[in-house]
């Protein structure tokens, strides 16, 4: 049984790497991972888990960071936006204009990289179904689709001729 | 930031769990369990609610089972809504779960926090109404297994101590024609005007509604009248209408009008897709 | 020699920043020491503080200070000081701020801050711009006559709610509604909403012994926040320096100061240690300022062939508990109030009124989304009326070069712009000709909207800016101008403007990201799309200044005069031989003879611009010239409504504007794009809901709804091109200009689908619903 009574320091396994972080047990992953450990890639939007801008991998699936503790993550493998190196996603995003002011950027990137590395084959209804949990307010959401069908895209397995 | 603090238990079996929320109740800890903890998190940010402690089912292997055992279809509590969609052997349960929050949300959302939580919603508890499922409970004098219509009067009526483990549906339930529809104010992220899953057993359809009132509901009077094909279509939803069991909503997301209006467009769809024997 | 990258598609410098979690933003910073400021905020919107008793909450563990309104009293606003940054005796706005409370974290400060226990005597409200108007309203203000005045032209009335009041009487009215065959009278009614800017608002201040004021904020005007924090608190101006990095969207709502005084006061209090005072959401919401909310009256005569005669305009602005900006916004619509039409009689009045609402500042458009749907519907109204086209209408009374706009500017081609082009081009994007309302199905219905914009920036007439250019010895060079990166790719299209000026390489061009008011050269502020043209004119006067010096040390060098020489490819060279040059990287820190003697030193351009020639409005006739050139446009959205159901899908939004020159068509493009969608989620989901007691009900995001991904339509967007001459390279403001008319344009379409005259935004399908049964 883990417990944690008060505050202390837990460790983290983040984005490889295993990490010792004082915490409260009341504190949000977000909390944690920002103020901690200084990954400040996760922003705080809402801290009310409506507009995604603070959504991480943990053990894979994109999680919003402010509506987990990080007493939580213990034994967890997460995953931040400060994790990806050169991704397809993140060429996207550049190349195709997909954000503007850039503080919803990382949530997006890493929801996106999440269903890019579960549902390669997604279509257009499962993205949207996935991508509807962040919110942008620059873009108009236009591009970031384009993105997010690009990096899909970029991911997929060549088709082998016959 | 939550401003309060409590302590974080995360058991490993459902002993350690049932004794530690005995001890911390005892020690006047105020403790809660917690599955997803989305809701927890988000009213304790807002002093909505306050806890002295959380005692977190995830690690309970029973709580994280999903198969088959032949006549039952099993489901730990402390699956997510995601696990349950992407599983998709109980259809019903998995698109309803897919409308409750966001995506992302629901890889957080379990079925124990769910049905237990405080926010009135509670989608997934439509379809195991519906289907006449099962709940197995754990307190520290051990399991029990009820049925989930009996324990469920406007909440899940549950002794102190106890939490949900799993849930059990008998698996013909799981093949038979249903519809989920959720309609909201405008913006598919939403809580529901009106969420209501249908589904047709021996040639009768049953259904469940939320959002409509303050709680839940499967209402068999109102299937006795939806299931009336001496009237017409029309008369029957207008009479069904009248059988919610509660006071109509009436706030942010809508008038209480237009969720009549709402759910009569709904009940009407559903007896047009699901009527016809 | 090198193409021009004026009107390519560069991508922005800080693009890897922002797509790595590397891009820091205020709130990103902290460290050990930092204290933590919350906000306790008013439950009641309007009453007297009968007591605040923080007894408890200045006992808790790492708590340090509570204060409250009596601690550092003053008033505040751009326009009229009227406001507090702490509630003095009164509270006018559910969520104004009426305590700080001071502590080692965060969670510490929150925990008390909810032990903060205040009481209040509970006064009537005012719940609307019309209520507010009414002879027997409770005075929001009752010492509105003795507020300061921070600009000249502000027209309160004294013992009312009306914070200010202008007018535009132009031409003849009897003669204009006598000329009229067809007149249309109609009112509208547009809640207030927010700006939403995905980064909350953050601050942290801090004061050094030697009486030095560091400010760190995530604002659209650092240079304004250094001086009102040096006139309220009395700092020398020099002494306080903002700092503002990336700032995370604005929208116009970062331009008000609002934290900052509540960030100072704070640290004041722990005797200058830095302190750190964030909103949370909720906050960002229902306590920091919002959008203007209107009442509208439009009255339009048009003779029988559909040419307008007359209008007649009254535009009641909500501007809440406080003004702000708000005159400024009424000013603004009084402005343009006719829409881009040539109206040759007009009378328009805007009352800007307090109300016992969040107060408001500039939002994208300034006002003119407001307005634009008032006059933009009743142009349908009109074309009804006299059995017209709506989209012909339009063109058949677009404003030209040779008419006079409602202030009698005179316009010009370069001024104005081409309204009627860009109906031209909307018209056949959205394939208006196929109808306007074409039934799909047994109950679905699919229909257009056309609406019109145009808009000019109606900024101070002594606004200001510069741009500083200094060079690396590697020929590369760094640009430093004090406007924000908000999310406009701003600095890029900067960079870009003095790139192509010096014929430099795009990625010689290094870009200042943050501004420091200390090291960064004024600009009044980042906000009105006006930065490219202001701080692109300054940009441009220092890259030829620049030019002006290296032409100078490289004649030196080359033994001829340094009109022979043009600069390009790294290299200063003959114009008329190429192959006689110096790199540029040997005169930019001076020239080094082959004796190794110098002469010469860093080159370092300095650029300035000021708008010539604006003025104050006539008090009495609206008359003078409130900005230097305008933007126009045409917008129209096709949407599918299912007439069982009463829900709609926004199938497609065309905006076509006049952008003057693109400089860099993709994020132009995706600007125009965000505003559509931002003016989209106006008209149809978003707004404030107050409960009878005028309490803000929907302060999340759970409840504030805006538009998400797959949601949105498909966009359609394209440009008509007719350079403003004084501009850089000709270019036009497009970064809030897609918001203006488009939710016009989708009332427009979902009256035409339903056969009801949807006369509120947002229409959602209970509205829908309602209206149907003749419920509302």
């Amino acid at each position: 049984m883990i417990s944690i009574t008060g505050p202390g320091i837990i460790e983290l396994k983040v984005n490889g790497e295993t990490r010792q972080v004082l915490v409260r047990p009341a504190d949000t992953l977000l909390h944690a991972l920002r103020e901690g450990l200084g990954l400040t890639g996760a922003k705080p939007g809402c801290e009310n888990g409506d507009c995604g801008a603070c959504t991480v991998l943990v053990e894979g699936w994109p999680v919003k960071s402010c509506l987990m503790l990080a007493a939580e993550a213990v034994d967890r493998e997460v995953v931040t936006i400060e994790g990806l190196n050169n991704a397809p996603i993140q060429r996207e995003f550049v190349e195709r204009f997909a954000f503007q002011c850039g503080y919803c950027t990382p949530g997006f990137i890493m929801n996106a990289q999440g269903l890019i590395d579960i549902h390669p084959d997604a279509g257009d209804e499962v993205i949207n179904d996935w991508l509807q949990s962040n919110i942008c307010r620059c873009t108009g959401y236009q591009e970031i689709t384009e993105a997010v069908k690009a990096a899909l895209q970029a991911s997929r397995p060549p088709i082998s001729q016959p | 930031m939550i401003p309060f603090d409590f302590e974080y238990h995360r058991p490993a079996t459902i002993k350690e769990a049932v004794d530690t929320f005995a001890q911390l109740d005892t020690a006047g800890r105020n403790p809660r369990y917690y599955g997803g903890g989305t809701e927890l998190i988000s009213m304790a940010r807002m002093n909505n609610l306050s806890f002295g402690a959380v005692v977190d089912i995830k690690d309970i292997p029973e709580c994280r089972v999903m198969e088959s055992d032949g006549d039952y279809f099993i489901m730990g509590a402390a699956l997510t809504l995601t696990q349950l969609h992407e599983d998709n052997s109980f259809p019903l349960l998995a698109q309803t779960g897919a409308r409750v929050a966001d995506h992302t949300i629901q890889n957080k959302i379990t079925l124990g926090g769910n049905i237990c939580g405080t926010i009135i919603f509670k989608e997934a508890l439509l379809p195991l109404l519906l289907t006449d499922s099962e709940a197995v409970l754990a307190d520290p004098s051990g399991l029990r297994t009820v049925k989930i219509m009996d324990i469920y009067h406007e909440k899940l009526e549950m002794n102190p101590y106890e939490f949900v483990v799993r849930v059990k549906t008998l698996l013909p339930y799981l093949g038979l024609s249903h519809i989920h529809v959720k309609r909201t104010k405008q913006d598919k992220i939403n809580y529901p005007l009106a969420t209501i899953c249908a589904l047709k057993a021996d040639d009768q359809i049953r259904v469940a509604c939320s959002g409509v009132c303050r709680f839940p509901f499967r209402s068999l009077a109102m299937e006795q009248v939806l299931n009336d094909r001496s009237r017409a279509p029309a008369d029957r939803v207008e009479q069904a209408l009248h059988l919610i069991p509660g006071e109509t909503l009436d706030d942010l997301e809508g008038s209480s009008g237009f969720r009549q209006f709402v759910v009569g467009k709904l009940l009407q769809d559903i007896i047009n897709n699901l009527g016809a024997s | 020699m090198s193409t021009s990258i004026i009107g390519t598609d560069i991508i922005r410098k800080e693009a890897w920043d922002k797509v790595t979690g590397r891009a820091k933003y205020n709130s990103d910073i902290s460290y050990p020491g930092l204290l933590h400021a919350v906000q306790v905020t008013s439950t009641c919107a309007h009453g007297y503080i009968k007591r605040i008793d923080y007894s408890q909450a200045i006992t808790m563990k790492g708590v340090k200070k509570v204060i409250t309104g009596g601690y550092y009293s003053f008033l505040t606003g751009s326009v009229l000081a009227d406001r507090p940054p702490l509630a003095i005796d009164k509270v006018r706005y559910y969520g104004e701020p009426v305590a700080l409370v001071i502590a080692d974290s965060e969670a510490q400060a929150k925990a008390a801050a909810t032990r903060v226990v205040v009481e209040y005597e509970k006064l009537v409200t005012v719940d609307s711009p019309s209520a507010a108007m009414q002879p027997e309203a409770p005075l929001i203000h009752p010492d509105l006559a003795q507020y300061r005045h921070v600009i000249e032209q502000v027209y309160p009335a004294a013992n009312t709610n009306i914070n200010n009041h202008e007018k535009i009487r132009k031409g003849d009215m009897d003669k204009g509604w006598n000329e009229s065959e067809v007149i249309i009278e109609a009112r509208y009614s547009l809640p207030s909403a927010d700006h939403i800017a995905m980064e909350t608002r953050n601050v942290r201040a801090e004061i050094l012994p030697d009486g030095q004021v560091l400010i760190y904020s995530s604002s659209q005007a650092p240079f304004g926040i250094r001086k009102q924090i040096s006139d309220h608190f009395g700092f020398d101006l020099g002494k306080v320096i903002v700092h503002v990095p990336l700032v995370g969207g604005g929208y116009g709502g970062k331009a008000a100061i609002n934290l900052e005084f509540l960030a100072v006061m704070a640290s004041l209090a722990v005797d200058g240690r830095p302190v750190v005072v964030s909103n949370t959401r909720e906050q960002d919401i229902a306590s920091s300022p919002s959008k203007v909310s209107l009442e509208a009256y439009v009255k339009l005569g048009a003779s029988k062939d559909g040419i307008l005669k007359a209008g007649q305009y009254t535009y009641i602005v909500g501007t809440g508990a406080y003004t702000d900006t708000g005159p400024r916004m009424g000013t603004s619509m009084t402005v343009n109030c006719t829409g881009p039409y040539n109206v040759e009689n007009v009378w328009c009045d805007a009352y800007c009124v307090y109300t016992n609402h969040t107060y408001v500042t500039s939002f994208r458009g300034f006002g003119h989304s407001s307005f634009s749907f008032a006059v933009e519907r009743t142009m349908d109204k009109l074309a009804a009326a006299l059995q017209i086209d709506p989209l012909q209408l339009r063109r058949q009374n677009a404003i030209q070069a040779g008419h006079t706009s409602p202030t009698g500017v005179k316009l010009t081609e370069s001024i104005l712009g081409n309204v009627s082009g860009c109906l031209d081009k909307v018209e056949k994007m959205i394939n208006w000709s196929e109808g306007d309302r074409i039934e799909t199905d047994t109950n679905l219905v699919r229909a257009k909207g056309v609406a019109c914009f145009w808009k000019t920036s109606n900024s101070p007439t002594d606004a200001i800016s510069s741009a500083t250019v200094t060079f690396n010895s590697d020929a590369s060079v760094n640009l430093n101008v004090g406007a924000v990166e908000i999310g406009p790719s701003t600095k890029s299209t900067l960079a870009q403007i003095l790139a192509d000026t010096m014929k430099l390489d795009f990625n010689k061009v290094h870009v200042e990201m943050e501004v420091n008011t200390r090291t960064s050269p004024h600009h009044w502020k980042t906000v009105a799309s006006m930065t490219t043209f202001m701080v692109g004119r300054a940009v441009e006067e220092a890259a030829h200044d620049a030019i002006r010096q290296i032409q100078s040390l490289a004649a030196i060098a080359l033994q001829c005069s340094p009109s022979d020489l043009t600069l390009g490819e790294g290299q200063v060279y003959f114009k008329d031989d190429p192959s006689i040059f110096v790199d540029l990287a040997e005169v930019v820190h001076g020239y080094q003879f082959p004796d190794g003697s110098t002469i010469g030193s860093q080159v370092v351009g300095r650029g300035t611009y000021g708008m010539p020639r604006l003025s104050p409005l006539d008090r009495n006739t609206g008359g003078g010239k409130p900005g230097p050139y305008w933007t126009p446009g045409a917008q129209a959205v096709e949407i599918e409504l299912d007439l069982n159901d009463c829900s709609y899908t926004i199938l497609r939004a065309a905006t076509v504007l006049d952008a003057g020159k693109v400089l860099n068509p993709r994020a132009a493009k995706g600007l125009v794009m965000g505003a559509m969608g931002m003016g989209l989620g106006l008209g149809s989901r978003e707004y404030f809901i107050y409960d009878k007691d005028q309490r803000l009900q929907n302060d999340s995001l759970r409840t504030y709804k805006v538009m998400r991904i797959g949601e949105q339509p498909e966009y359609l967007v394209d440009w008509v091109e007719t350079p403003h001459q004084a501009s850089p390279f000709g270019a036009r403001g497009l970064a809030e200009h897609g918001i203006i008319a488009i939710y016009a344009a989708l009332v427009n379409a979902l009256s035409r689908a339903a056969g009801i005259e949807f006369d509120q935004v947002p229409v959602l399908p209970e509205t829908i619903w309602q209206k149907r049964e003749g419920m509302i």
